[in-house]
């Protein structure tokens, strides 16, 4: 037995050292710093001073990867579905039934490039419809970004655009307030920990659950700032259908509004406020437009509706006279909203009219004096010092595709990277050519003729949302193959057997799946591509850094670290690399000389990201290759520029975010609205309206609480499905990473329950008396139905929602249905099943899982 | 000689699981020798998270209590288990005998906290090892303590009087103290887990508003055991009682004094909102 090696990598959950011996991983532990790496930061406030511990942690996706890199679900060579026969027979109302038999990666390659070339020269590149899922195995090399895009680009295809699935309102409300389209409606967070340690005495926490939801890949790392304020006396609130797991730990006090009256709650706090003079009056005059008309709506005078907290109790069941013991404790503290898990985000803006939510929170926080001292939205998961300097490409600046075109990063970025080839972009992917849209897939399978607004990350200008799709585009065919990477959909999107149904029932007669693990969508493909995971290959990365429409964001970890993800163990089985299966077929499809740029290999790749970037100024690449990591310090006195500070001080923007762009502010001074200001009256949506039409679903002035299209003021709908689900971002997976794939993760007690037939059940969460209303023990299994479908689940018994709530975590990694696919009860967990379709306003596209009624009852095992 | 010495923190720990997993990581499918065999896919919980909720919505609260081997400085194990099967180290950690210990399925039923799991495929009974092969390797951290984002689970590596005085400055507890098992894994705010709490909400009637700084004292057999003054949401709590019956009596200037008894059960008891009259 040989001694183990002590390898580096870098994952969704965070950076890892890895045991490895006779080729087999050991174990995977934390990525454990040293002595000589770069120092720590501290921050001085309020008498103290406050280090972050010299250590990196862990999601526990990651602490269990292990288990998902050898899962007995990993596909170890290429398959063919047994009944299809691409010169003959492809019987595609068999999908997801008839299984597979292994073929040679030559057969299989052979057999996509072959319709490939066919369907370029009969149809033409946009015949081929492609997508990946959100999150993939980490790296500037390997990522969805990166190797695929530069496959896709030099191909041509239809590309799918995603929908910003974990902030919806926040691009399509927040956007028309304050700008950041650059952030696609979400703030700047820059050096806002320090402000509150210094300055804030409350946290109201509103949708935000950032012990569960890690920011974004910054696993636990921001649970020591909680720490800290609490220490400080900082008081904790929080505004949650479901006692999350943050609460959990530091809560001083719990609110539970009725699902879909958020909106609801926060005016009768601005009632609250207005009414006793809690706001900050001077700043509201000066920093706000159009605020005269929203307060003349909360006050009823526009509608003779007064939106006082005796109203808003009727809506959101909370009692009035806490609601003004909220509003009068919030007036009167320095207080941080945590509106949503990362400053943005949040469960709350994933529903029917979530623009409006995202508006109240930036009408609270405006309110009260947005960018003074203490008072801001921030989370705690962002906002530490960082070297925001040092440059080192996130995997949204394209990696080897260098494709900025889909993220902010195109604005700011030189192509620095790649003199010889250049950036891999393809002006067909765009609104010039053809693209799809994710929400809208199905119907792109089964050829519908269909118009939407917007791309889904759309942040080069505020009004670039307001761009009409279509499909086919002009002059452009409808979809004859689906090149599938990744295979979450069933999990992720909406009322999702529309999905299921597409591959058997729609018009799509070739499907690849490009995937590590046979799961979900990926068993509904005529032919599979297996792909591995980064433990298997060459990659490099900077943790917990998109870059793109998330600038900066490393600032969410506390020891920015770049990680040379070395390649571990061989490929399992016969599977490949993303970039070696793309190779192969470029070499089939004639231009693999290009797709390489010359027989590149992954590590070649990794050696250009390295020399191009900063990193290769402060250490050789041979002692970043041997050492595996290298720790960014903060640079000696790097000035602190708190986010909006420049703002509420009407000074010009000092903060280094990359928006707003010089064309929409003078001076540098103002936000990204046409005033400049936060605009409780939009200008962007007067104007979009005044040549388009009104989206009433999305009023100029805002934000007005708005009767939920799914919910208590449905009474036909309410009265046949009481339950409001409510679906967050899962706790212990990564969307579907991690989950199932028989890993470690489906034994933790809270995220799957093993039952006598011997699967783990996803969990429905229930008050005591709905389930006791329902003869349902905790434990016991249940069918979660509404008129869209049927999933089994295992109920747990809690105190943690009020009644008239159910709670289940989104993103089940499996789909697995008892009868005819499609068309029996789940159960997997795919709760999005029951999710609907419908955009959250008729302009905003975006997914409104949270406005979701459903139906419980004891499962007894048989019936459909 | 420094002892192997485990301190968990009830008030810290959220349920993430990783050091479950991280336990799965170095056991599973990893022979030890001589310390342990391979632990099944599937089915143990060597480290194992318990939950319990108190109180009724919306006045809750969650903890979690992470229980493993307890290494027992008088270890029922190894009392009742057939000689050699399963011994002390020196610092402290209790071992079952991956060899020895084969086919000796009664050692299961041998630890009061149910720590310990029949391997099948081993023909083994198998639980925590503290991770002894890493301690020999000079590890100052388990695999479960290196993973705990909060901080709940820490090592102590640490002689038995420096052990001693910290328990005692510290007023660190033991899970069960009734057994006697002097155990080496010991808690803070073990309250959270084996106590139970009354909480409520105190309105004026008049007003209808929420009633802050209200004292709220309760009583059992006429004796003061806990007190408590309502925060400025009208919210107290009486936390660190045994389940049973009270009298609690609310106290606020300008209204009337409320008695009334109260049962607090064993899941805590939160009552709805208790309404004053003015005097």
């Amino acid at each position: 037995m040989e001694k183990s090696k002590r390898l580096t990598n870098l994952t969704t959950g965070g950076p890892v050292h890895v045991d490895v011996r006779d080729g087999e991983i050991v174990r995977i532990i934390p990525l454990q710093l040293d002595d000589s790496d770069g120092s720590s930061w501290t921050i001085r406030a309020r008498g103290r001073s406050f280090t972050p511990p010299r250590r990196t942690t862990l999601s526990p996706w990651t602490a269990a990867h292990k288990s998902t890199i050898y899962s007995p679900k990993r596909i170890l060579t290429p398959l063919k579905r047994v009944d299809f026969n691409p010169k003959g027979a492809r019987n595609i109302r068999k999908r997801g039934e008839s299984g597979y038999e292994p073929i040679s990666w030559d057969a299989a390659l052979d057999m996509v490039a072959e319709e490939m070339i066919r369907l370029k020269r009969e149809v033409g590149p946009a015949a081929i419809m492609s997508t990946t899922s959100s999150h993939h195995m980490w790296g500037n090399v390997g990522y969805r970004f990166s190797a695929y895009n530069r496959f896709m680009n030099l191909w041509g295809m239809t590309f799918i655009e995603h929908n910003p699935d974990s902030w919806e309102g926040w691009q399509w409300g927040g956007d028309h307030m304050w700008g950041f389209s650059g952030r696609l409606g979400i703030p700047e967070q820059y050096d806002l920990l320090e402000d509150a340690l210094k300055n804030t005495e409350m946290f109201v926490f509103w949708s935000a659950d950032p012990e569960s939801t890690s920011g974004v890949y910054a696993s636990h790392e921001s649970t020591v700032r909680r720490r800290w304020l609490k220490e400080l006396g900082v008081k904790m609130i929080f505004i949650d259908p479901y006692y999350n797991h943050t609460a959990g730990l530091v809560a001083d006090k719990w609110f539970a509004p009725r699902m879909g009256t958020d909106v609801a709650l926060g005016l009768a706090i601005a009632f609250v406020w207005l009414t006793e003079g809690l706001y900050d009056k001077e700043y509201v005059a000066t920093h706000t437009h159009g605020f005269d008309d929203w307060m003349r709506y909360v006050l009823g005078q526009s509608d003779g509706s007064p939106k006082t907290p005796e109203w808003a109790e009727s809506e959101c069941l909370i009692p009035a006279r806490e609601i003004r013991a909220l509003a009068r404790e919030w007036g009167s503290k320095r207080t941080m909203l945590a509106a949503g898990g990362i400053g943005g985000f949040g469960g709350a803006c994933r529903a029917s009219y979530g623009a409006e939510w995202a508006r109240t929170m930036i009408a609270l926080a405006t309110m009260q004096g947005l960018g003074k001292p203490g008072i801001n939205i921030y989370s705690t998961a962002a906002g530490v010092p960082a070297d925001r300097s040092f440059w080192f490409p996130g995997y949204a600046e394209g990696g080897i595709s260098h494709d900025t075109s889909h993220t902010a990063a195109g604005y700011r970025l030189a192509a620095r990277m790649w003199p010889n080839g250049g950036p891999v972009t393809n002006p067909q992917h765009g609104p010039e050519g053809q693209i799809g849209y994710r929400l809208l897939i199905p119907e792109m399978m089964n050829h519908e003729k269909l118009e939407w607004r917007s791309r889904g990350f759309a942040g080069g200008s505020i009004e670039m949302q307001f761009k009409q799709y279509q499909y086919p585009s002009p002059g452009y065919p409808q979809v004859q193959m689906y090149y599938r990477y990744g295979g979450a959909f069933f999990g992720t999107m909406t009322e999702t057997n529309r999905y299921v149904n597409a591959y058997r029932e729609g018009k799509i007669p070739f499907v690849v799946n490009q995937s590590i693990w046979f799961e979900g969508e990926t068993k509904y493909a005529d032919i599979i591509f297996p792909a591995c995971t980064n433990f298997e290959r060459w990659d490099i990365g900077d943790w917990a850094h998109p870059s793109g429409y998330g600038t900066h964001k490393f600032d969410q970890v506390n020891h920015r670290i770049i990680v040379f993800q070395k390649k571990c163990i061989e490929p399992l089985g016969d599977s490949k690399s993303d970039y070696e299966i793309f190779a192969a077929l470029a070499e089939r499809l004639g231009f693999a000389d290009i797709y390489t740029e010359g027989g590149h290999t992954e590590l070649d790749w990794v050696k250009r990201v390295f020399n191009v970037s900063d990193l290769s100024e402060r250490v050789s690449w041979e002692d970043f290759a041997k050492k595996g990591y290298y720790v960014v310090p903060v640079p000696e006195g790097q000035a602190s520029t708190p986010g909006l500070r420049w703002f509420a001080e009407d000074r010009p923007k000092d903060t280094p975010d990359w928006g707003p762009p010089p064309w929409d502010q003078i001076g540098g001074k103002g936000l990204q609205t046409q005033t400049g200001k936060v605009e409780f009256v939009s200008n962007s949506l007067r104007r979009f309206y005044e040549s388009e039409g009104v989206d009433p679903e999305r009023p100029v002035m805002g934000p007005q609480y708005l009767e939920s299209w799914e919910g208590h003021h449905t009474p036909d709908l309410f009265e046949e499905y009481p339950l409001a689900m409510v679906s967050p971002h899962p706790r212990y997976s990564f969307h579907t990473v991690g989950d199932l794939k028989d890993s470690w993760t489906s034994e933790i007690k809270n995220h799957r329950v093993l039952k006598e037939d011997g699967h783990y059940y996803w969990i429905l969460r229930m008050n005591p008396k709905d389930a006791a209303d329902r003869g349902i023990a905790d434990g016991d299994l249940v069918r979660t139905f509404n008129d869209r479908g049927s999933v089994i689940l295992a109920a747990q018994v809690t105190e943690r929602l009020p009644p008239g709530a159910v709670h289940s975590y989104e993103s089940c990694g499996d789909y697995l249905p008892v009868g005819t696919p499609g068309h029996s009860p789940d159960k997997a967990g795919c709760i999005n099943i029951l999710t609907p379709k419908r955009f959250i306003t008729p302009t905003s596209p975006g997914q409104a899982c949270n406005s979701c009624l459903v139906q419980v009852e004891k499962w007894n095992g048989d019936g459909v | 000689m420094k002892k192997w010495n485990m301190v968990i923190d009830i008030a810290r720990c959220q349920d993430c699981n990783n050091c479950f997993l991280a336990d799965k990581d170095e056991f599973v499918g990893n022979d030890w020798p001589p310390y342990s065999a391979a632990q099944p896919h599937q089915g143990h919980r060597w480290l194992n998270i318990e939950r319990k909720e108190r109180g009724q919505y919306p006045l809750i609260d969650v903890a979690y209590l992470p229980l493993l081997c307890q290494h027992c400085g008088n270890a029922p194990c190894i009392k009742n288990s057939p000689a050699g099967t399963i011994y002390r180290r020196d610092d402290g950690l209790v071992i079952i005998h991956p060899e020895k210990a084969k086919g000796h399925k009664e050692i299961v039923s041998t630890c009061p906290y149910g720590a310990i799991y029949w391997n099948e495929e081993a023909n083994l009974p198998q639980k925590c090892t503290g991770c002894a092969h890493l301690m020999d390797e000079g590890w100052t951290q388990t695999r479960c303590s290196q993973v705990c984002p909060t901080e709940a689970i820490t090592l102590v590596l640490a002689e038995d009087g420096e052990m001693a005085r910290m328990v005692q400055s510290e007023e660190l507890q033991e899970y069960r103290s009734s057994l006697a098992t002097k155990p080496r894994v010991l808690f803070r705010n073990i309250h959270r887990w084996n106590k139970v709490f009354l909480a409520g909400n105190v309105v004026y009637k008049d007003t209808d508003e929420v009633a802050e700084g209200v004292r709220v004292t309760l009583a059992s057999d006429g004796r003061a055991v806990g007190e408590a003054e309502t925060n400025n949401y009208g919210d107290f709590k009486v936390d660190g009682l045994d389940p049973g019956e009270y009298v609690v009596t609310f106290k606020a200037k300008g209204y009337e004094d409320l008695c009334m008894p109260v049962e607090v059960g064993e899941k805590s008891t939160s009552l709805e909102s208790v309404f004053l009259e003015r005097d």
